[in-house]
């Protein structure tokens, strides 16, 4: 995003202006986003270094790390399988219906995350559609890791979808035309034309998917029952803390969240300055 | 190949369509149109009067106003500098510049629940932000006697959804500019247009659409917003409590029917609003290509 900054003068506004519009907009900046995440480390050390380590190593907070790294295990290679087969048939075929369908996908970024926990509830809760059925044959869904697991990949549907179908609509077909050509089979063509092709967008979606899939609160809030060491993600964990009034360990188990959302913006941001033009045109938000 | 795929789609010699598009479609259904139907289903035991009685209820008028209310400002706040940050990002060169630019996804990077419980701490009272508008401080006795709240009130609830809202206006209309051709500047300066007026009259009027398109993203996904707000808004019946709140308390005194109505209405008029958007990015684009 590196536009040429210009110096003719008609074009540009003067120096004053020019401060003046930098100065409101990066204050700004650093009020309302800088000065939170500085915040929240300087909370969970707010009592030192040992009751943050005792916070973080405590055996809910450590239950609720590993749920929250199997719901994002699971969750993201489905939704990448899901997205690698979507752009595929998007982008490489014409077909009746094609813009409704990417309308479609996108559905789950215009739902609320609390409703999109609901939907589980009224269908596979103990009052819900399947609820009987499920209970009939001693089925957890919800109040279970089934649930959380339902609901991430609820909320996180579209990451990896929408990344790849514009950047493998915009790279055509020629290219595995020209494969099977020669000869090559559909399978080898996908695993040797087209995923290095892709790899770098794909990568860019699994980031941002996962750092949402980890994150999500409000979708995972309403199935998982909040049941302390068996279905409490980080983020749920940090609420129980937070309600608690044991805000050094909430902020403690909030900071490797947040250290979660740096290293993501620093992975993405990496992806961008060195494979811009790999990843997706309108790969931004 | 049989009749139908025959006139549904032009031939193609890469193989998988069936296996592709079959999987998307029946994935996109086991996840997202079959439980989405199933709100439906419980929403329609009410029958469309049932809702509308759910959603003229005090307590639930109270707070989709509320959500939609504070979305609006917030997303009027985020569109000011949302527009002012995507300027200066594309036009000036300043130290740490690349930086600023990835800091603008935070919102979009940090957990909801994280971002939740520091801005409640940071605008309570005796927060770092919160105690600057007490009503000891000089800005805070200007609000009267007790000074200006922040965390625990409708203030709160906006300052929350301001947070989360901005990096939608800023990228959105961040390409756009980056876009936009000079000349076009040039010929209005060269005419003897002000800087004022060539941005009033130029540049504006072709940042609009992508603007608005911007503000909707920020609209829509704060009025469903949760993690966030949760915290710092209080959740006073009838004052600081926003809807998707409401929805978690209908559920958690087991009212199914109650929660699945409050979310039909929410989801009707976000429906509606990405109607609007997309209706917007389809005039953006016509506009870009003329």
């Amino acid at each position: 995003m590196d536009g040429a900054p210009r110096s003719n003068d008609a074009t540009t506004e003067g120096p004053f202006l020019r401060f003046g519009l930098s100065g409101i907009a990066l204050l700004y900046l650093a009020l309302f986003l800088v000065l939170p995440l500085v915040a929240v480390f300087v909370e969970a050390f707010a009592k030192g270094f040992g009751p943050f380590l005792a916070a973080i190593t405590e055996p809910d907070a450590l239950s609720a790390v590993k749920l929250t790294l199997i719901v994002a295990a699971i969750s993201v290679p489905m939704n990448l399988v899901f997205g690698v087969a979507a752009a595929w048939a998007i982008a490489k075929y014409e077909f009746w219906g094609k813009s409704f369908l990417i309308t479609l996908i996108d559905l789950p970024f215009s739902v609320s995350p609390v409703i999109s926990g609901l939907v589980y509830v009224l269908l596979f809760g103990a009052q819900g559609l399947l609820g009987p059925w499920l209970q009939e044959h001693d089925i957890k869904i919800i109040f279970a890791v089934p649930g959380i697991v339902l609901a991430t990949i609820f909320v996180t549907f579209p990451f990896i979808a929408r990344e790849l179908i514009p950047l493998m609509q915009e790279q055509g077909t020629s290219e595995e035309e020209a494969a099977l050509s020669l000869g090559a089979s559909g399978w080898q063509t996908f695993w040797r034309v087209t995923l290095p092709n892709i790899r770098w967008g794909l990568l860019y979606g699994v980031l941002l998917c996962n750092a949402r899939a980890m994150g999500e609160f409000g979708a995972v809030s309403v199935v998982s029952g909040h049941v302390r060491g068996l279905t409490n993600t980080m983020p749920l964990h940090v609420e129980i803390l937070y309600n608690e009034y044991n805000f050094t360990a909430s902020f403690a188990v909030a900071s490797l969240l947040a250290l979660l959302a740096l290293v993501t913006l620093v992975l993405k941001s990496v992806l961008e300055w060195r494979y811009g033009d790999e990843i997706a045109a309108s790969a931004r938000h | 190949m049989s009749w139908s795929t025959a006139r549904l789609r032009q031939p193609s010699v890469i193989p998988g369509f069936r296996l592709t598009l079959g999987f998307s479609l029946a994935y996109l259904f086991l996840i997202v149109l079959i439980p989405l139907g199933a709100l439906l289903l419980k929403a329609g035991e009410l029958g469309i009067g049932g809702i509308l009685d759910i959603a003229v209820d005090r307590r639930v008028l109270a707070a989709l106003k509320l959500s939609f209310g504070a979305s609006l400002v917030a997303a009027l706040i985020n569109g000011v500098f949302g527009l002012m940050l995507a300027w200066v990002l594309v036009r000036y060169r300043f130290p740490g510049k690349k930086i600023v630019d990835a800091i603008v996804d935070l919102p979009f990077a940090l957990p909801t629940a994280v971002a939740g419980i520091t801005l409640a701490t940071l605008y309570a009272k005796n927060g770092w932000v919160g105690s600057l508008f007490g009503p000891q401080t000089w800005v805070g006795s200007l609000f009267g006697p007790k000074g200006l709240m922040i965390a625990y009130t409708p203030l709160g609830v906006i300052m929350a959804l301001t947070f989360v809202g901005l990096p939608f206006v800023v990228r959105t209309v961040q390409p756009v500019l980056a876009d936009f051709d000079a000349e076009t500047e040039e010929a209005a300066a060269s005419l003897g247009a002000s800087r004022l007026s060539t941005f009033i009259r130029v540049i504006f009027p072709a940042l609009l659409p992508a603007l608005t398109t911007g503000f909707a993203l920020a609209f829509a996904r704060a009025v469903g917003e949760y993690g966030s707000v949760i915290f710092i808004a209080g959740n006073i019946p009838m004052v600081s409590e926003i809807a998707p709140l409401l929805i978690v308390t209908k559920l958690e005194e087991y009212n199914y029917a109650g929660a699945a109505a409050i979310a039909v209405v929410m989801l009707a008029i976000s429906f509606v609003l990405l109607l609007v958007i997309n209706l917007l990015q389809r005039w953006n684009q016509a506009r870009m290509r003329a």
